[in-house]
């Protein structure tokens, strides 16, 4: 039987400290393939693939490449054994051109940066793709800086491609134009592995599909005998019931109503594409969506920490362009867990006391802050939240990551907001504490607060929220009732194969019919900020 | 009258040129560093301490007079690179607190070298004029020779540095990669190059060519005279790095303006001492206007080195 492996993996594990990022990952890939590699964030797809370009070295576990086991400690040993990586954030140096980028760390080449250039155009023409060698990188496009990374691993004779997430930048046509250069590449033997959380691009590229969830392997496919339902349920699993109470409360008016939001990332694409929804007073609204798809972006509009177009109307008054402190005055807060915990929010060599007087100390008068208040209700917090620490007066980062997150959620709290807006508040948490998070937010919910809450873990959010608004790349797929919907469908919507606005355009997903402006103050509204865009 | 001070210009000109070259090949990998005074301070004093015995040990031979107090000025430079590196990439100090340290260091360190030898001290300006020796065809050549041709061989030697620098950085492999990594270590270290040696290397040898500085200034500049003068020159050179836009080549040109600045004084009559201090402060001035400037119109090709000050750790995610 002739063996055609190009690279397998064999029982993969790797753990970071306590977390398994892998668990008994086994994968291959056959020379002119393309296999996808699919799961939602933090399942592991990521790690596992800077386990094949050296980046990380598994725990346990086997790689062999051309049928021969190896052990790949760096990156210049996955190069050795022609594998390129395709990382999802660029790795090139801005002031340089493309040529020296692609040139850059090889050694056993002559140095003439004409030659290079001129290889690296073959390359380039031999695939299908554009490319200006001398062309600086700073001056170049998302999808031009992809070719330069693409090309980059081709010159160095890679035979395995690996791409992480290549099409979450590219506009269609880019991506049409990508799968092209794909296919040509499958033609001429090249292996490629590919991950994507995107359905309709792993029907359309893969012959095979691996699937990963929590960073365990669950299973692979072949693509032409699989339905993208089929997909989406080994992706997200069957539904866990959890013993989250979702508790009753008596339908309210819109606290927060937001239309047409447009908001930018920081590269300048679109982060948040014309979004409405509205948070009602004693409801928990859940935002679910693959990280990076403006999560952030909608968070840091709301609180006023980033510009915007549309409508933001809190008790049908505009905070738009309001200055972040008066937002926090009308009982807006905002707390957002980044991935690495400490980034937001707390000031992480600040004290508990410190911590809790951020928000608070400007209420007092005179040119001393008070301390012995803050104290008092630093301890209060501690004790409902059962935080671990030895006093008031130790620095937030010497505190284990789930009573830190407790002190931030729990100091957004004592401010008495009437509407959070909480992303990721019980991320890395353990069972007890996450539940002392959603007890908060119920106890809240009770009074009477309108709750956004952005998580990632979706059998949370089927239990814990009212309603279920998707977004999947900056835009609105549907705003569902979470005893309505099932984890499916919310996984097709997060992948953008269903999208309901597009489906039931009469629903007007997101805008309240007993809105606290009439539909001509909308309207007035609307006008007038085209003015202003005008102007 | 203009000639002489055009050529004294151009002569006090090595002491930022060496300390500025050394410091872009430092910058360039990423290393902020500000121990270059102390780096100065402490290459001068080893090279008068090496001087000293030299003449003691009744060597007579020129080259030697000049060659071995210099290999030793690098050499103490080069110590001082890998100590350094040593505290900021291996036991990850922050650079800008260890910079200062070593500054405050090296000046010590020097003044307590100097003061163990200063009764013998005036024997080493015996040695100076093999330092301030003339190129055989300066007479020759009228008031031109005088200008460019007139100066010691490490006046020269810093611009020969400064050119060979240039064209490492911006025509080699090892110049690509070194900048790649003080650019962004993370893309350099992907595809293959050791970050931390190329750190350690360029700071050492930055600190080995700004070193030599110090020994010119000493022996050259001063006649063999020990003085604080490097530490009234200690941030010329950082001045100089950010006036030039980290180009080794424009460095050249930039610390003979600043040269002239410094020295202008002397040269012009009807300045009040007051007014000496305020010349003395132009560089510096013209300094932050380059900055301004350069942020202002964000042009990409003029700007520090992305990853400047900032330490790598490959395991952090």
């Amino acid at each position: 039987m002739e063996n055609n492996t190009a690279i397998e993996l064999r029982n993969i594990t790797k753990r970071f400290g306590s977390v398994v990022a892998n668990k008994n990952v086994s994968i291959k890939v056959e020379k002119g393939e393309i296999l996808a590699l699919l799961g939602e964030n933090g399942s592991g797809k990521t790690t596992l693939m800077n386990i094949i370009a050296g980046i990380y070295y598994p725990d346990e576990g086997q790689i062999f490449v051309n049928n021969e086991e190896v052990s790949i400690s760096s990156p210049h040993d996955a190069f050795k054994h022609k594998i390129g990586m395709i990382h999802q954030h660029f790795k090139l140096v801005d002031v340089f051109t493309a040529a020296q980028n692609i040139v850059l760390g090889l050694k056993d080449e002559k140095f003439k940066m004409r030659e290079i250039s001129a290889k690296a155009y073959d390359i380039a023409v031999k695939y299908g793709f554009n490319l200006e060698p001398d062309k600086k990188i700073y001056d170049m496009s998302v999808s031009e800086k992809q070719t330069v990374e693409i090309i980059k691993v081709l010159y160095r004779g890679a035979n395995i491609l690996i791409l992480d997430e290549p099409t979450a930048v590219l506009t269609p046509q880019e991506i049409k134009k990508l799968f092209a250069v794909l296919k040509a590449m499958k033609a001429d033997g090249k292996s490629i592995i590919i991950i994507t959380h995107k359905l309709n691009e792993v029907m359309e590229i893969s012959d095979k599909v691996s699937v990963m969830r929590k960073g365990e392997y669950i299973g692979t496919v072949k693509t032409s005998e699989t339905t993208e339902s089929e997909l989406t349920e080994m992706m997200v699993g069957k539904k866990v019931d959890l013993k989250i109470d979702r508790i009753k409360s008596e339908r309210l008016n819109p606290l927060l109503e937001i239309r047409n939001l447009e908001v930018n990332s920081d590269d300048g694409s679109k982060a948040i594409d014309d979004v409405s929804f509205y948070i009602r007073g004693g409801e928990i609204l859940g935002v679910a969506g693959i990280a990076g798809c403006g999560q952030k972006e909608l968070c840091e509009a709301i609180a006023g920490l980033r510009p915007l177009k549309g409508a933001i109307m809190h008790k049908g008054e505009s905070i738009v362009g309001l200055p972040a402190k008066e937002i926090i005055n009308k009982g807006i807060s905002m707390s957002f867990i980044p991935e690495d915990r400490l980034g937001m929010g707390l000031a992480p060599s600040f004290s508990l006391t410190d911590n809790v007087m951020l928000k608070t100390y400007t209420e007092k008068k005179g040119p001393f802050v008070d301390r012995k208040t803050a104290r008092e209700k630093t301890r209060e917090i501690i004790k409902k939240l059962n935080i671990v620490t030895p006093s008031t007066e130790t620095p937030v980062r010497r505190l284990s990551g789930g009573n830190v997150q407790k002190v931030l959620v729990g100091r957004e709290i004592e401010t008495c907001p009437n509407v959070i807006i909480t992303a990721y508040p019980v991320r890395g948490l353990d069972i007890n504490s996450s539940y002392a998070i959603y007890n908060i937010l119920n106890d809240q919910k009770r009074k009477g607060v309108g709750i956004l809450f952005i998580g990632e873990d979706l059998d949370v959010m089927l239990s814990l929220c009212d309603k279920i608004m998707v977004l999947c790349h900056g835009k609105n797929m549907g705003i569902v009732h979470a005893d309505k919907v099932t984890k499916e469908q919310l996984g097709l919507m997060m992948t953008g194969s269903l999208d309901l606005t597009e489906l039931k355009k009469e629903k007007q997903y997101g805008i309240a019919k007993d809105s606290n402006l009439t539909e001509e103050q909308w309207k007035k509204l609307h006008e007038e900020q085209e003015v202003d865009g005008n102007e | 009258m203009f000639a002489a001070f055009l050529t004294s210009s151009i002569r006090f000109s090595a002491a930022f040129l060496y300390g500025s070259t050394g410091e872009i090949i430092t910058q360039k990998s990423g290393h902020l560093n500000l121990g270059i005074p102390g780096v100065m301070s402490v290459g001068a004093a080893v090279g008068c301490v090496v001087e000293l015995g030299l003449l003691k040990a009744s060597v007579s031979s020129p080259i030697l007079l000049v060659l071995i107090p210099l290999l030793a000025t690098v050499l103490a430079g080069v110590a001082m690179g890998a100590l350094f590196s040593f505290m900021t990439v291996t036991l990850k100090a922050n650079q800008n607190i260890t910079g200062l340290a070593m500054t405050t260091f090296g000046v010590g360190l020097s003044g307590h070298i100097i003061n163990g030898i200063r009764l013998q001290l005036f024997t080493i300006s015996k040695a100076s004029k093999y330092y301030r020796k003339l190129l055989p065809f300066t007479n020759s050549l009228g008031d031109f020779g005088k200008i460019f041709f007139s100066h010691g061989i490490l006046v020269y030697l810093a611009i020969v540095i400064a050119i060979f620098a240039q064209i490492i950085l911006n025509k080699t492999r090892i110049g690509l990669n070194l900048r790649a990594v003080g650019e962004n270590p993370a893309t350099a270290d992907a595809v293959g190059v050791n970050v931390t040696l190329y750190r350690y290397v360029a700071t050492m040898v930055g600190c080995g060519i700004s070193a030599i500085g110090g020994l010119f200034t000493i022996m050259d500049y001063m006649g063999g005279k020990w003085g604080y003068m490097i530490e009234a020159l200690r941030w010329v050179s950082f001045a100089l790095v950010i006036f030039t836009l980290w180009r080794p080549v424009l460095a050249i040109f930039g610390s003979i303006i600043f040269g002239g600045l410094y020295i202008v004084s002397s040269y012009v009559t009807g300045i009040s001492l007051a007014q000496i201090e305020l010349i003395k402060m132009v560089p510096y001035i013209v300094t932050v206007i380059v900055l301004i400037v350069t942020s202002i119109f964000d042009s990409k090709n003029a700007q520090p080195p992305a990853a400047l000050g900032i330490p790598y750790f490959r395991e952090e995610r």
